[in-house]
């Protein structure tokens, strides 16, 4: 008989979260992944000014900051027929690489490495061996052993002060963590380092957008006007700091990240056996070098793989009605069509039905409706979205720097592509793709000043700007890919004002409900096989779903309070 | 006995830094909070000696903006706060322990402590729908709020959320988001989406430090932060009092910096030290970088657009003014059915007010000013 364990609330990621689970002989049998909050910005978006909508997406989510913000407007572009000047372009996919350093090198250290380091057992290392061992994967001049011996002061004087605040009543000592004390001493360090770290370089967006989180954005291009003779626009000085940011970023992630990435994966490799979960997996693409409608100009292509083939890349389309549709069976809403439809966002509904149990309650209902988060499909394709996704893609589509990465990170580690999927694999993609990002933001910032140089001070489209330029009625889609994966938001603009607003994010393509005929989404049948070592200590659970990276902020759904026309919109 | 933890000091000492360094980061801080020199010996005193508090922080109706933005404080570092100043003990985004181990060390904090935690809420709290639209550990927000704030010492609400409901609490507001201060009293509300991080880890200090709650203007704000206009800190004032504006987004005039007012800019309301702290340690503000301030630590600014509409009426008042003194001028200029912008006192400018009026009113059939029974 299997035992029902809960994880409510799933922490270190963002929004809330609540995973249900069958264990028997030690092993997840089945899983239930419930978002438990839903917020509401479709309907306040009605009726809006479709150029203020940016700031009320991007609200969607703060961890993924920028992003919705960056899909908005995109949107709104793609309906009126925009075209942003090439520094624009170039500003936006520099604040795109200035949130993906951030937002994966955190997720690593702060939400992701306590499931791997067991930060009381680095109290037993020798600084001694552990400035020896860190010697050997870096030159990071910071790694000394007065540096560790510091560090590890640090920590016994919070054990010993009784308080550990946020690190009490963890899962210390489980048998699950498998790391010698040395490197756990390593990577308590720098988790400390990174927190210092992550807030230079998002410093990157207050360059350009004034501030972080949630930086401005402008439809028709980027609000920051460049003129290296003026010293109150973007000068030699601005663009220094920013160089200077992409530079520092690059060390970190080259001689701190990926090293600690590799070492530690190097202990946990039957992890690359585990959390594999769907076969299937989708893209959106993004960083454009040629123009947003130009996705072969992409340096992470668009496409879809079925069935682990990566000798076929589909080809991906949201203004396709026929491609991304949604269910509800197991969802808290209600489609005036019936329980069984599905439905493309251009025509989707939303009423919010919650008929789960009343608060406060110790289980779901899971046979029935039991998350506030629909369910996603890809011509009728349960999808993973995410780091693994977008590299999959890039290799399948034959992008040889991505293939020389991917290839290089796999055999430093002896392992075959086969790894890739599972728990280990999607954390080790987060760090590929980082690097990959960091050198290429060097190539967009070296790109921007030639720009300069060369007299091209163009930041802003005006040809659109007014209101009275547009056709009575517009529709657009704009796609992105959100550090968790493919984002898109779709619009429709009549009259001047949004008439619909929708968003389907990467959280809800992963951590959805089943659909109607028993397909899991990605977190459900990623914990499917699962191993669990102590049954009420959930360290496992929290290594498959922390290496999705989690964005609940909500799948915002909204809803007509008359029950008339309506409409969603779902957040990360 | 267990050891008390290391203070400040003694960090920053073992890390190499000097002793006039430490007093150098005491003394920007104490700028920051608007601190005399007494008092900052006071708080020299107060980090280098101080226990570390307890605090639960929760997260409802949000997108964990705030928590991104205190991670991002300068000084003092978030690591520093977390790790040798305070005690969090309760967290969604950083806290090791999960499910149930997360659960019992928020009760475990708030059996052994009454009276003495510090209570933070990142987001608002849905009241329609008996509160089922955000639960935690199968309790609905509504139920952990009142339970927590029984015996809370103070309730700091971060963020615009928490403080004035924000996007969620904007016309027609589905789900009853509503604010901190609307179900519980004595609220210390730090609004802005987010705030500011120092703005942030300064509230933190202040009440380390000083042992108790700064000082507040009648909407719950602590005056040290948000007692000044953006519009009378900016560094583009000059322009807008000699009447110079951009015009469009990046023309001559944007690359010369000329004041934002024309398109939109709301720091002629917003109430906030974006033009004094800055962001991200003081390397910009919305402003800065060319873009119109959306006024996002002001209650209902969702509801007060189109955001790129100049604002309606032109204000006139002082430096000097507060929010407070604002309000209350607003509430006796209503009463009295005196037009706010007529009491503007630059009367230099008035032909040109009166062309911005005549423009600035023609979108007028966007939705703006909805307001939801719920929100803020």
């Amino acid at each position: 008989m299997a035992e029902r364990i809960v994880v409510d609330p799933i922490t270190r990621i963002e929004g809330h979260l609540r995973i249900e689970a069958d264990v028997s002989g030690g092993v997840i049998t089945d899983a239930f992944s419930a978002g438990t909050m839903v917020r509401g910005l479709e309907i306040i978006l009605r009726g809006r000014d479709p150029r203020d909508a940016w700031a009320f997406a991007e609200r969607a989510c703060g961890v993924c900051t920028t992003v919705h913000a960056l899909a908005s407007v995109r949107t709104v572009e793609n309906a009126l027929g925009i075209t942003i000047p090439p520094n624009a372009e170039l500003v936006r996919n520099l604040m795109f690489c200035a949130h993906y350093l951030q937002d994966h090198v955190v997720h690593f250290y702060v939400l992701h490495a306590l499931d791997w380091v067991d930060v009381v057992s680095a109290l037993r290392a020798d600084p001694q061996k552990t400035a020896d061992l860190a010697g050997t994967l870096s030159s990071w001049p910071k790694n000394s052993v007065s540096y560790f011996r510091t560090v590890q002061k640090r920590v016994q004087t919070l054990v010993e002060s009784g308080q550990l605040g946020i690190f009490a009543n963890a899962y210390w000592g489980h048998p699950g963590y498998k790391l010698p004390p040395e490197v756990n001493l390593l990577g308590v360090a720098h988790y400390l380092d990174i927190l210092e770290w992550q807030k230079e370089i998002i410093k990157v967006h207050s360059v350009f957008g004034g501030k972080n989180p949630h930086p401005h954005y402008l439809v028709g291009g980027a609000p920051c006007a460049v003129d290296p003779e003026n010293s109150m626009a973007l000068n030699a000085e601005r663009l220094a700091l920013v160089g200077k940011l992409i530079d520092d970023a690059i060390e970190i992630v080259d001689q701190v990240y990926i090293p600690d990435l590799l070492a530690v994966a190097s202990f946990y490799k039957e992890w690359a056996s585990i959390g594999g979960g769907l076969k299937n997996y989708l893209a959106y693409g993004d960083l454009p070098t040629n123009g947003i409608d130009d996705p072969g100009g992409f340096k992470f292509p668009r496409g879809a793989i079925l069935d682990r083939d990566l000798s076929r890349v589909h080809e991906v389309d949201g203004a396709d009605t026929d491609q991304i549709r949604e269910s509800i069976v197991h969802s808290w809403y209600s489609y005036q069509g019936g329980e069984s439809e599905s439905l493309h966002p251009w025509d989707g509904e939303t009423d919010l039905r919650y008929t789960g149990p009343k608060t406060p309650y110790k289980n779901l209902n899971v046979e029935e409706k039991y998350s506030w988060l629909k369910t996603p499909r890809w011509r009728g394709h349960a999808m993973e979205v995410g780091p693994l996704a977008r590299l999959l893609v890039a290799y399948a589509s034959g992008r040889e720097e991505v293939k020389q990465a991917v290839d290089g990170a796999l055999a430093h580690l002896g392992v075959p592509v086969a790894a890739l999927y599972s728990t280990l694999g999607r954390t080790a993609a987060r760090g590929i793709e980082t690097q990959l990002i960091a050198h290429w933001m060097k190539d967009f910032y070296k790109t921007l000043l030639d720009n300069i140089k060369n007299g091209d001070l163009r930041m802003f489209n005006s040809e659109k700007w007014d209101p009275d330029t547009w056709p009575a009625e517009a529709r657009g889609v704009g796609l992105s890919e959100a550090p968790r994966g493919a984002l898109a938001h779709w619009i429709v603009i009549k009259d001047k004002k949004i008439a619909n607003y929708q968003m389907v994010v990467p959280t809800t393509w992963n951590g959805s409900p089943r659909d109607g005929s028993g397909q899991r989404s990605a977190y459900e049948e990623s914990l499917i096989g699962t191993p669990v070592a102590v049954v009420d200590q959930p360290l496992e659970i929290l290594r498959t779903i922390h290496s999705f990276d989690p964005c609940v902020a909500c799948a915002v759904h909204l809803y007509d309070p008359e029950g008339r026309h309506i409409s969603r919109i779902r957040v990360i | 006995m267990p050891k008390q933890s290391m203070t400040l000091w003694e960090l920053m000492e073992s890390r190499g830094t000097t002793r006039r360094d430490f007093l150098k980061s005491c003394g920007y801080l104490s700028a920051a909070l608007g601190l005399s020199a007494t008092q900052m010996t006071r708080l020299v005193w107060a980090l280098e000696s101080k226990p570390r508090p307890p605090v639960v922080w929760f997260h409802f109706q949000e997108c964990t903006c705030c928590s991104e933005s205190f991670i991002k404080s300068s000084h003092p570092l978030v690591a520093d706060i977390v790790l040798d100043r305070i005690s969090l003990d309760y967290s969604l985004t950083l806290q090791a322990a999960a499910g149930k181990q997360a659960e019992e060390a928020l009760h475990q904090t708030m059996t052994k402590y009454p009276g003495q935690y510090i209570m933070a809420v990142e987001g608002s709290v849905p009241t329609k729908g008996d509160g089922v639209y955000c639960t935690v550990a199968g309790q609905t927000a509504l139920e952990i709020l009142r339970e927590a704030a029984k015996n809370a010492a103070a309730v700091i609400a971060w963020g615009s959320c928490a403080s004035n409901g924000c996007v969620q609490a904007a016309a027609p507001n589905p789900t009853g988001a509503t604010p901190i201060h609307k179900i519980l009293k004595k609220v210390v509300n730090v609004p802005g989406c987010p705030p500011i991080g120092e703005v942030m880890a300064g509230v933190v200090v202040h009440l380390l430090a000083f042992g108790r709650l700064p000082q507040l203007d009648s909407q719950g704000r602590p005056k040290a932060f948000y007692s000044t206009r953006i519009h009378d800190s900016c560094y583009r004032r000059p322009y807008y009092d000699a009447g110079l504006f951009v015009e469009t987004f990046d023309d001559a005039n944007a690359r010369k910096g000329y004041c934002l007012y024309k398109m939109g800019c709301r720091g002629p309301e917003t109430y906030n030290s974006c033009g004094i702290i800055r962001w991200n340690n003081g390397v910009s503000y919305p402003i800065e970088s060319g873009a119109p301030c959306i006024g996002c630590s002001e209650a209902g600014y969702f509801d007060n657009g189109p955001f790129y509409r100049r604002l309606p009426s032109f204000p006139g008042f002082g430096v000097e003014t507060t929010a407070d003194t604002l309000g209350a001028y607003l509430a006796a200029a209503a009463a009295g059915g005196i037009a706010v912008h007529a009491v503007a006192t630059n009367l230099r400018k008035r032909r040109l007010i009166k062309k911005e009026l005549e423009t600035s009113l023609k979108d007028k059939d966007l939705k703006t000013g909805k307001k939801d029974e719920g929100g803020a």
